[in-house]
């Protein structure tokens, strides 16, 4: 019987032939924690009687959800964080390297074909390029330091073919926000996701990348794309000689498949307080916000960079507005900056800050006052997600998100920017 | 861990997120336990700490603990004495955090008949969840045996202690 990527990569990594359903023990390529979910592991660890890691080299601390830290407590938590990775000689990133999905991109943790575990939910993002990555709490996280294992059960797979070209100004995360508020949130718990299709192969890694970001925003385990030319040259560009990791079996079963044309679709957005609560932005249009965030582990690459400077320059954030500006990584901060998206930012009024989850989780950077609302191209709207129980969230992409930071309002990116006029 | 556990339910609805369960920013800026247990629940009831009786029980519909993976969600709710969780479905992660700190997590797809502070009676090792307020029964999903193996010794850490290896 034919298989799926998932199955593949839990067979090849617990050494079995194992199906959607088998339970298997897995050896895990990489782990990772941050400055939000460590410290519950290390401790976790420590009661183990843990002694060393499983292997340093494949054990990832990056500080990245308050950083710099904003107070005491948080500054106690980096620097028990970089003494246990001094310690054990483990992967440490440091406070502006970025935030840490990024960076386990960036510097190679993820590959075709790995699996990898997270201490946080959108681990899945580096499915993207065809891992088998996946967020775990703190506890199995210490049980993984302590023996690079883990138990896993073979999730059933969920295909999502998108067909079709997208519009300009249209992307990746309207494709996504479409899909999340047809699946729902709980549509694909238990299960990986599979995207395929004509607007996949079109799509850039960086685009595919916000796609699996926000799969487990429908309770999902995974969210994989088979590995293509784009993969291996994007994973090439970054310096490493990839593999090529595994495709679904023409006869793998999958538990469902969903048909989506992106053709005609227009950008979206998610309204309070949920991410399946997903409207066309011509229902939203006109909605007034105090704050507009561009970053995040979903939209904070240099695609979706460009794509808001492009927008932006020669205009300026409405006054009364602010706009927050986080770049995914340093790397990311550096590109930026040697293409002079930088400057339009900051001529634009908008302030920038180090890399990393920046306001993402109401912890700093941006936390939100009763009554306000923030257009964010994170991936979470949920009541007080941004610091305040009393705000509103709008979820949208970079392009929806400057042209909203210009009028104040919920815009669509198309009445400020005639298609030709982009990039 | 008795496989009995008795108590009150806490009814809530469905996709009750961690954001709801244990806020973000006090996660992140509270390290103490008991302080932090102090804001468990506040999205949806803010006396919830103040309120909830040790040994009582949360039950709640669809999704319950989706979002973010932070195991202070499940963490706060054990630390203020919650018995176990019924719901229809849970979310992944939260799951698996419950399970690992030793807090049962009970599916069961007749979670939305039980009414806010209905008296409970579980079974864990029979399958059955009996409600003694409205005299009526209803069968819980089976317990994976390596999940019940976990929640027997109280979580993964104890399961450590206890056996001197990890269960795997």
């Amino acid at each position: 019987m034919g298989k799926t990527v998932s199955e593949k990569i839990l067979s090849q990594t617990s050494g079995t032939e194992a199906y959607a359903g088998d339970i298997v023990v897995a050896n895990v390529g990489a782990a990772m924690a941050h400055d939000g979910t460590a410290m519950l592991a290390i401790e976790a660890f420590q009661e183990m009687d843990g002694k060393r890691l499983w292997d340093p080299s494949r054990a990832v601390f990056v500080l990245d959800h308050v950083s710099p830290s904003a107070n005491e407590n948080f500054s106690k938590v980096h620097k028990e964080m970089r003494e246990f990775a001094s310690k054990h000689g483990a992967n440490f990133y440091e406070v502006g390297s970025g935030v840490c999905h990024q960076l386990m991109v960036e510097y190679g943790y993820a590959q075709p074909g790995a699996l990898v575990v997270g201490a946080d939910s959108h681990t899945c993002m580096y499915g993207a390029i065809g891992a088998f990555a996946t967020g775990i709490g703190s506890t199995e996280m210490a049980a993984v330091f302590l023996s690079g294992k883990l138990w896993f059960k073979i999730p059933e797979t969920l295909r999502i073919n998108l067909e079709g070209s997208l519009q300009p100004l249209v992307t990746p995360k309207d494709v996504i926000l479409k899909v999340a508020g047809t699946v729902k949130a709980d549509g694909a718990t238990y299960q990986a996701i599979e995207f395929h299709g004509s607007a996949i192969k079109e799509m850039s890694v960086e685009g595919r990348l916000t796609l699996s970001n926000m799969a487990v925003e429908m309770g999902a385990k995974a969210g994989i794309i088979e590995p293509d030319e784009k993969t291996i040259n994007y994973l090439s560009g970054l310096g490493f000689s990839p593999s090529r990791g595994f495709m679904s079996d023409e006869d793998a079963r999958f538990s469902e498949i969903l048909d989506f044309n992106v053709s005609d679709l227009e950008p979206q957005m998610a309204c309070p307080h949920a991410v399946d609560n997903v409207k066309s932005i011509s229902d939203m249009e006109g909605v007034e916000v105090n704050q507009v965030f561009l970053g995040s582990c979903t939209n904070g690459r240099i695609e979706d960079l460009r794509l808001a400077a492009g927008i932006l320059k020669g205009h300026n954030v409405k006054s009364g507005i602010r706009m927050i500006v986080v770049p995914a990584s340093r790397r990311v901060f550096l590109q930026a900056l040697r293409e002079g998206l930088i400057e339009i930012f900051l001529n634009s009024g908008c302030a920038v800050c180090n890399p990393g989850c920046g306001p993402c989780v109401g912890a700093h950077q941006g936390v939100l006052a009763p009554g306000e609302v923030c257009l964010s191209t994170s991936n979470r709207n949920f009541r007080g997600r941004m610091g305040c129980m009393e705000a509103d969230i709008y979820l949208a992409s970079p392009a929806t998100a400057a042209a909203t930071a210009i009028r104040g309002e919920i815009t669509d990116p198309r009445d400020l920017v005639k298609p030709s006029g982009v990039k | 861990m008795s496989s009995l556990i008795q108590g009150k339910a806490w009814k809530f609805g469905d996709d009750i997120n961690t954001d709801l369960i244990m806020p973000g920013k006090y996660k992140l800026s509270i390290t103490n336990l008991d302080e932090l247990s102090r804001h468990a629940m506040e999205g949806l009831m803010p006396d919830f700490a103040e309120k909830f009786r040790r040994d009582d029980l949360i039950v709640a519909g669809r999704n319950f603990g989706c979002g973010s993976s932070r195991e202070q969600a499940p963490l706060v709710l054990k630390h203020l004495g919650v018995s176990a969780i019924i719901a229809k479905s849970f979310a992944r992660i939260f799951y698996r955090n419950s399970v690992n700190l030793g807090l049962p997590v009970i599916e069961c797809k007749d979670a939305d008949e039980i009414r806010d502070r209905d008296s409970l009676q579980v079974d864990l090792e029979r399958g059955l969840i009996k409600n003694l307020t409205q005299k009526k029964e209803y069968p819980i999903k089976p317990i994976h045996p390596a999940v019940w193996q976990i929640l027997q010794n109280g979580g993964l850490v104890n399961y450590v202690k206890k056996h001197g290896k990890l269960p795997w």
